[in-house]
């Protein structure tokens, strides 16, 4: 990880969320070497700091920790939901990574949001607007992307939900009368709707029975081979993890303890927490 | 001896005071600066409960003086009951002559509908509205939809109308068709029928809009252009009156009002009433039809 390096995709730097009241010495005296994301001296937490990394097109990135870690936050971050604290996110698909992403107006994140990112949340009430239909949740995507045609909207939403195996006949029932694993596949489908280059994808299959989890997975792999989308895997499931990614990062306190390459890391894990973690899960 | 001062009471002139009218006019020419957009404002008591026409009253008669001419109609109609009672309260309050004749007012005030009659730069129309927030529909909280105004973020309305067209065919919105004001705001036109949609845009006249209860004002102003929301293949339309005659002039072409008189017959009369009586004189004034486009035959 060097800044000299090129054809990254997307370049975090100093990458800080802090809740509550932070002090100068908030980032400094927590951490996995207090063993407590908490500011000692103002109770403000420190849900991630000092975060950085490359992601490169058509890679995939894990994220693992504990609860609690600042696993989620991260990709909450980098997908507006949030607003950081402080640090920078380049993305080269933004007039070749000149702009600091984290200074944009709402209006051009949002446009980022739609035109170049997409989300899975762990939760699909977070993803999806259970008032409307399943197809009107992709078409909020499509609509937002400059696509008003109804007939092509539909045409992309069929299409999509296909590709995610959920049946096209259930396209204008709302997700509240979908099974879980469907209402995943669903947000699935809205998230790659417009081809982004990045997607987030926050505990995806937390919550799924294991053939369902499976099917998922299964769908996500093949989804990034053919369009080889770049991809962040946020999971505590080591297992996730190893089918998932080529890289992984370990999270603990909101700080990276650990970032290599995932079969490296499962094998051979360098940080005591990392050991911890593998073999716990082992 | 002892005189019920009460009684000699006198009413500043137009009802509201001065300093309140200033602060009205302050706030419409803001609406009227930013077309579309919604401007806060004062909204004081009136002597009618809030929701019963307190917003147009409070532009009507922040705007009105000496030499206006007043006209205030009802759902089309001179004659309704809320009309009669605001017409007499305004001519009570300032001494202004009134009018059936919407060529001849300068003023008007309107509930539900715009006039048949073209209107002309030298005329202002204040609408009543009940809900000035097109975005309510699909956000309940209203710092939300301020958010999403000022973000110009849109998509939940979109989808609706979409939502809408899935379920029922047709993008079913009767009346408050959302409309997108100057290329910027999305705005309600208040609940006028589609039929008087297309008037607002590029139109000679100013139109205010008023709601008293939600205490917001928001205008479009003259020559701007007012887009309904439609879809590349699904299109705005207006009522279709296809081959059905007024029953009271004989006229077609205009808003109709159905009338049932009895379980089977029915007929249908133009709804604005001024519009009629002209019609039925012979002297039919010029209007601006809309023409619905072909519907387009690949749609789903």
């Amino acid at each position: 990880m060097n800044d000299n390096d090129t054809g990254w995709l997307l370049r975090v730097r100093n990458l800080t969320k802090i809740y509550g009241d932070p002090i100068s010495n908030s980032v400094q005296y927590t951490g996995p070497k207090f063993g407590s994301n908490i500011c000692p001296e103002t109770d403000a937490i420190v849900a991630c700091a000092e975060i950085n990394f490359d992601l490169y097109p058509g890679e995939v990135l894990g994220v693992v920790g504990e609860s609690g870690s600042g696993k989620s936050t991260l990709v909450q971050l980098l997908y507006f939901d949030q607003a950081a604290t402080s640090g920078e996110v380049r993305f080269s698909a933004l007039d070749g990574g000149q702009t600091n992403i984290l200074t944009l107006s709402n209006q051009r994140k949002r446009h980022m949001r739609n035109h170049l990112m997409g989300m899975v949340y762990q939760n699909p009430r977070d993803g999806l607007n259970f008032n409307f239909s399943a197809g009107g949740n992709i078409a909020e995507k499509l609509l937002m992307a400059g696509n008003f045609h109804v007939g092509r909207i539909r045409e992309r939403a069929s299409y999509l939900l296909e590709k995610t195996e959920v049946p096209v006949k259930r396209m204008d029932n709302t997700p509240a009368t979908f099974s879980g694993g469907m209402q995943q596949r669903v947000q699935i489908s809205k998230a790659i709707a417009n081809n982004p280059p990045l997607l987030f994808l926050d505990e995806v299959t937390s919550g799924l029975d294991v053939s369902v989890q499976a099917k998922v997975l299964d769908l996500i792999r093949h989804l990034q081979r053919e369009l080889g989308i770049s991809m962040i895997v946020v999971s505590h499931d080591l297992a996730v993890i190893r089918m998932l990614t080529d890289r992984t990062m370990v999270l603990k306190n909101g700080r990276i303890v650990e970032a290599g390459l995932t079969d490296q890391i499962l094998q051979d894990p360098q940080d005591a927490y990392t050991q911890l973690l593998v073999s716990s899960l082992l | 001896m002892i005189t019920a001062k009460k009684f000699q009471h006198t009413y500043n002139y137009g009802f509201i005071d001065e300093t309140t009218k200033k602060e009205i006019r302050r706030k419409l020419l803001k609406a009227v600066a930013i077309p579309g957009y919604q401007v806060p404002y004062s909204s004081p008591e009136m002597p009618i409960a809030r929701g019963w026409g307190t917003g147009g009253l409070h532009a009507s008669l922040s705007l009105i003086g000496p030499d206006d001419v007043f006209k205030i109609i009802d759902q089309g109609s001179d004659a309704s009951v809320n009309a009669c009672n605001l017409r007499d309260f305004v001519k009570r309050m300032t001494g202004c002559k009134t009018t059936f004749d919407t060529g001849e007012a300068t003023l008007i005030q309107t509930r539900h509908r715009k006039p048949e009659e073209i209107l002309t730069e030298r005329q202002i129309i204040v609408f009543q509205v009940p809900q000035p927030e097109p975005l309510r529909s699909v956000e309940r909280y209203e710092f939300k939809t301020r958010q999403m105004h000022a973000e110009a973020d849109y998509a939940k309305m979109w989808v609706s109308l979409y939502e809408s067209y899935v379920k029922f065919g047709a993008i079913m919105q009767g009346a408050g068709y959302p409309v997108r004001v100057n290329g910027r705001y999305i705005m309600t036109p208040s609940p006028i029928p589609r039929w008087d949609v297309p008037n607002l845009s590029m139109a000679p006249c100013l139109h205010v809009f008023s709601a008293g209860r939600e205490k917001r004002l928001h205008c479009v102003p003259p020559w701007t252009k007012v887009e309904p929301l439609e879809f590349e293949d699904v299109k705005f339309c207006v009522e279709e009156f296809r081959d059905i005659v007024c029953a009271a002039s004989g006229g077609d072409r205009a808003f109709m009002d159905e009338i049932y008189e009895s379980e089977t017959a029915r007929k249908f009369v133009m709804n604005d009433s001024n519009f009629l009586d002209k019609v039925r004189a012979g002297t039919r004034p010029p209007q601006r039809l809309f023409t619905n486009p072909a519907p387009e035959p690949s749609a789903t």
